[in-house]
């Protein structure tokens, strides 16, 4: 294998992509071959402030996206009174999770359309799904220049008359679906909420608590999980973002000793 | 490593492992830092002046790579006198955080910077901002920072009081300073507390108690500006 015995093929291909390294569009120009550019950049160097799961749900007249009220610094609970969960608009709710830091920096762009909508002046406002395109493409854009917007999110709201949720990860992939979650709520949550929701259509009470009981199992299952919360409720009357805090159950304990 | 025989502060570079802090009382802010610049074990300053000043009513308290973090102050110092030049006005604490934070989120592969800005204006009173490592921004009444600041994350959630008095809040400050620098190697010296308010800055220096001896009340020294 190692050597040809003396026959050498001609390159399958000319002037294309080499795997492994960076393969500049034919009408690009940029430097990628070292580690460290000539501005003393270096790839993303990862996520240091974070927000853990957030977790979504559709019913029949609307949704809701919830999030704990923690962004950590690596195992360290840093700051505790942070909402990950936001209004944007009458029509429009998001949950980030990933690094603040980037979440911050991509929100002074959403405040900017939001306020563009305003200026306009023409009743015609940004719907949940202009916001989640709009998103899945900025985040594929960063992923594909090896720089991304270290951020998992989920987009939820009213289109129209419709309830609409979807959901953005890191590398710019986008779904919809009836239940979202990200982090350790597609692991812990995920399985509980699509039991659920394909029963049928969820009413608001069921949404409410199948998201308390997301809640509460990533509080008691995730590491860097915290008891507060809060919680966004979009329907046709409007958004409503409230604080919650899990209702703890650790009876159990009492029953266990050694091991 | 051993190619320096036992001079390891060759191959490290000059950090601030530090213990900073800053909280809202009622009136303005007070600041707190301890002094010890190290570089690897080695102290490279153990006097060092981690409060800095932005202007005359907002300082900075500075840690990660003291280099970074005086290349951003004098930055970001020199782009606010520009500003209040321009402006003519003072320039708003939250405006001073944002341009650290613009520098600290830009360049965020490139630096390691962990800053408190805290000082007082007249639109909000006395504010305090946390711009940790990623750059993010956060407004708290009460932060901590720094190598040192593990220690004492227990210490300032039991004694920690929105709006305490101004000589309750020092103390507070003081012995928190002091907890860290006791266990962080990296933090030591003596502790820098500054107190701002409408009327300016108090600088106050603590020394460090005997480690077995409660924390000096009285200051060694006093300045106003």
């Amino acid at each position: 294998m190692m050597s040809n015995n003396g026959v050498n093929f001609a390159p399958f291909w000319h002037n294309g992509p080499a795997p492994g390294s960076f393969y500049n569009f034919p009408q690009n120009n940029i430097k990628s071959n070292s580690a460290i550019d000539e501005y003393g950049f270096q790839r993303n160097g990862g996520p240091i402030t974070t927000g853990t799961s957030i977790v979504g749900v559709k019913y029949d007249k609307g949704v809701i996206i919830a999030g704990d009220k923690l962004v950590s610094y690596g195992n360290l609970a840093r700051y505790h009174n942070v909402d990950r969960v936001f209004k944007i608009n009458e029509n429009i709710i998001l949950g980030m999770s990933g690094d603040y830091a980037d979440f911050q920096f991509i929100k002074q762009y959403i405040d900017e359309i939001i306020l563009s909508d305003f200026s306009a002046d023409d009743r015609i406002v940004l719907k949940p799904k202009d916001l989640y395109t709009w998103l899945t493409r900025v985040l594929y854009n960063r992923r594909s220049r090896f720089n991304p917007l270290w951020l998992d999110m989920v987009v939820g709201g009213m289109q129209g008359e419709e309830p609409f949720l979807g959901h953005i990860n890191i590398r710019g992939r986008s779904y919809t679906n009836d239940v979202i979650s990200t982090g350790y709520g597609t692991h812990l949550a995920l399985p509980l909420l699509r039991e659920y929701s394909e029963k049928g259509p969820l009413n608001e009470e069921t949404a409410q608590q199948l998201i308390q009981k997301s809640m509460e199992v990533l509080f008691y299952r995730d590491c860097r999980g915290y008891p507060k919360y809060s919680q966004a409720n979009i329907n046709a009357n409007g958004v409503t973002v409230s604080d919650h805090e899990v209702k703890q159950n650790w009876d159990l304990a009492l029953s266990i000793k050694g091991y | 490593m051993d190619a320096h025989l036992g001079c390891d502060f060759l191959d490290h570079p000059v950090s601030t492992g530090t213990t900073i802090m800053a909280v809202e009382f009622n009136g303005g802010v007070i600041i707190g830092a301890d002094s010890r610049t190290s570089t690897g074990s080695y102290v490279a300053n153990r006097v060092t002046d981690k409060l800095t000043r932005i202007t005359d009513k907002i300082y900075c308290c500075r840690s990660g790579s003291a280099a970074d973090t005086q290349a951003i102050a004098d930055i970001v110092s020199y782009s606010t006198y520009f500003f209040e030049n321009q402006n003519n006005r003072d320039a708003l604490v939250s405006e001073v955080a944002a341009e650290f934070r613009k520098f600290c989120y830009n360049y965020r592969d490139t630096i390691t910077a962990g800053i408190i800005v805290a000082g007082y204006d007249d639109v909000n009173g006395g504010q305090v901002y946390s711009v940790p490592l990623g750059g993010m921004l956060i407004r708290q009444s009460c932060t901590i920072g720094g190598s040192g600041s593990s220690f004492i994350y227990g210490f300032v959630r039991e004694n920690y009081k929105e709006q305490m008095e101004k000589e309750e809040c020092v103390e507070f400050v003081k012995k928190a300073v002091f907890h860290a620098m006791f266990h962080d190697g990296s933090s030591g010296g003596v502790c820098r507390v500054g107190i701002i308010t409408k009327d300016g800055i108090e600088r106050r220096v603590f020394f460090a108690p005997s480690v077995d001896e409660k924390p000096a009340m009285t200051p060694a020294s006093v300045t106003v500006r």
